[in-house]
């Protein structure tokens, strides 16, 4: 396994100065100044709409902010593409995970990264070693491969996050991006995913860790991020908030408020008829 | 399968285990993509082996003449099979082979080329072909299906439109001096009752499966075709993968003409017609997903060999030959029901 740059205590190995993103008269960023340290869970908690997915293809290389700057270990960086930022060690596990789903489990290890034996054109891809790599990667977390070239659509949901987790790691990520990695999962296997992250951060990897489950990101983040319509709330600190104050800060703490109240005045009217006339 | 890791991790070695299904060597084999184009072979040619054997089926020249109209299906077949694997389909091969066929001869017979220079050129123009055709389909993001059906017609317009113009016909014959020599033998001759071009496919499906399995490129041509954002989001430049997949089409289209036209000794502007079908056809029958990303090489192979077979057997029995496409849509079908099947279980059973 490659190493990790950056200690604990360190600086921010990722850093967003004063990022905006627009698209057309829409404002998707407004601002943006925030960090990730090594070792260190970073939630971005957000309603629908809020910009995460956005801010996250800015760290990831996919959109380049209109205005402000992204830093790599303290360095201002620029991504032109998705390959930039993961050659900087920025790894993003998208929601889709970026996987075949038909084509076996070491072949999507290592897509785009293959393995390679001989040289010039007798140059091929290294079954063998890739087969190797991922059993044994896979093993760590707990993922037992009878076959590596089984589909890997012949993996559960939370196998398959794991497994385009364990990827990154393995090709030397500094920082981990996961996007709502447990959104789509039951309870056992949201635990399989959060363990696994745990473990990441303890490897000394920045994570930044997208979700709408409160739970989730106070189970595991260190720090808390709210993003509301593009803008930048404010970062807090584990023990700095409980969960119920964090649940009103993502989903606008006003809106549910109201929701409250009105359910309460209206619980007669709302109330549905027993038989249906 | 997987078994993975519950919080009361001391558990005897070998209890993961019990999650990990045995799957034996003859299950795995069931599930290989090109199982229904190999049964359908054995079961084609049982069929036409008990039906036609005393008209000649079974001799070699019956085995040569099926073999060959396999072959002139699977030369295109096989860089068909590994672009829609990549997830593309080009539909403009037919008309490739007519194109390049009017180009070798015009540009022989009628312009006095040497032969070299005439595949020269119908090689170039068509790798420009395959070069355009990928490159407008990954630039656009619109469905190949649609930029190379218009190839096919623009392509086949072109060739008629320019052999008139230049020599006032749709049909040239080839310079008698081109029709014996290495290059004729290279690509026209006979080993023994077997033409060349029989070899060719072989071979060409044989370094099409090699590219395919052993190599990175044959993984990015999975990855491009099984899902093109996801391969890209990993560092697959798939736009290249698809280009170039599209010229290797392309150039089969044009080695295919070269063995035609060395072999009739002339070339038509209506050659190849209907061969992107057929060659698609032969494809999907080997197994091959046709939204990509999943399929063999070895599938297409015998998806040819079956074209061949009846087509052939068919003509062998005696029977009028207008039910062939009768036969071959038949089929078809069955054979895409059947890798319906297969593809379920690779993905689900384990
Ligand atoms: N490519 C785009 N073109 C135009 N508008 C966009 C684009 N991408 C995002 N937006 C807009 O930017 C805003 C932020 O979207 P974004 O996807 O970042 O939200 P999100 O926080 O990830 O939401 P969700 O929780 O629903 O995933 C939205 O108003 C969205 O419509
Ligand atoms: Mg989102």
């Amino acid at each position: 396994m490659a190493e990790n740059g950056g200690s604990r205590n360190g600086g921010p190995i990722l850093e967003a100065r004063g990022v905006s993103k627009y698209f057309g008269h829409v404002v998707a960023l407004e601002d943006i100044t925030m960090d990730v340290r090594a070792g260190e869970v970073l939630c971005l908690l957000g309603d629908n709409g809020a910009g995460k997915s956005t801010l996250i293809k800015t760290f990831s290389g996919v959109h380049k902010p209109d205005k402000g700057t992204m830093l790599v270990d303290g360095e201002e960086t620029v991504f032109n593409s998705p390959h930039d930022a993961i050659e900087r060690g920025i790894a993003t596990v998208f929601q889709d995970l970026a996987m075949i789903p038909l084509s076996g489990i070491a072949r999507n290890f290592f897509l785009g990264r293959e393995p390679k034996k001989g040289k010039g054109p007798l140059q091929r891809y290294d079954a063998a070693f890739a087969d190797r790599v991922t059993r044994s990667e896979l093993e760590k977390i707990g993922i037992e491969l009878r076959d590596t070239s089984q589909p890997v659509s012949t993996l559960s949901g939370g196998e398959r996050q794991c497994v385009a987790i364990a990827r990154a790691v393995y090709f030397g990520a500094k920082v981990l991006i996961l996007d709502e990695p447990t959104s789509a999962l039951g309870v056992r296997q949201a635990s399989i995913v959060l363990r696994y992250i745990d473990q990441t951060r303890a490897a000394g990897i920045g994570v930044i860790f997208i979700t709408h489950n409160v739970h989730h990101a106070y189970l595991i983040g260190d720090r808390f991020t709210v993003l509301e319509r593009g803008r930048n709330t404010g970062t807090v600190a584990h023990d700095e908030i409980t969960t119920e104050q964090l649940e009103k800060r993502m989903a606008g703490g006003k809106e549910l408020a109201r929701l409250e109240a009105e359910f309460k005045r209206g619980a007669k009217e709302i109330r549905v008829p027993a038989h249906p006339s | 399968m997987a078994a993975t890791q519950t919080p009361e991790a001391a558990r005897p070695p070998g209890h993961q285990a019990a999650r990990v299904r045995r799957v034996g060597t003859l299950r795995a084999w069931l599930t290989r993509p090109e199982l229904a184009a190999v049964a359908g072979c054995v079961l084609v040619w049982l069929f036409f082996a008990a039906v036609a054997s005393d008209s000649g089926f079974l001799s070699q020249g019956g085995t040569a003449s099926y073999l060959e109209v396999a072959a002139q299906v699977g030369i295109v077949g096989v860089p068909v099979a590994m672009l829609m694997i990549a997830g593309e389909f080009d539909l403009s091969v037919g008309s490739m082979v007519g194109a390049a066929g009017m180009i070798i001869a015009i540009s022989t017979a009628e312009y006095g080329w040497p032969l070299w220079a005439g595949i020269v050129a119908a090689f170039v123009v068509a790798a420009l072909v395959g070069l355009f055709n990928g490159y407008i389909v990954v630039k656009t993001g619109l469905p190949s299906f649609i930029v190379t059906l218009g190839m096919l017609f623009a392509l086949s317009g072109a060739t008629i439109g320019l052999s008139r113009l230049l020599t006032d016909r749709t049909q040239i014959s080839m310079y008698p001096g081109d029709l014996e020599g290495f290059l004729h033998s290279l690509f026209a001759g006979k080993i023994g009752p077997y033409p060349a071009s029989i070899a060719w496919w072989l071979g060409l499906a044989v370094v099409a499966t090699y590219v395919l399995q052993k190599t990175v490129f044959g993984n990015w041509v999975f990855g491009a075709g099984g899902d093109k954002y996801a391969a890209r989001n990993v560092g697959v430049p798939v736009a290249r993968v698809k280009i170039l997949t599209f010229v290797a089409t392309a150039t089969s289209a044009a080695l295919l003409a070269t063995i035609q036209v060395l072999d009739a000794g002339s070339a038509d502007v209506i050659r190849g017609q209907l061969l992107e079908l057929q060659a698609i056809a032969a494809a999907v029958i080997g197994g091959v997903l046709l939204t990509g990303g999943y399929g063999s090489v070895i599938g297409a192979l015998f998806g040819a060999l079956i074209f061949g077979m009846v087509q052939q057997g068919i003509f062998f029995t005696g029977v009028d030959t207008d039910w062939f496409k009768l036969f071959v849509g038949a089929m078809i079908l069955l054979a895409v029901l059947f890798n319906n099947l297969i593809r379920k279980r690779a993905a689900e059973a384990h």
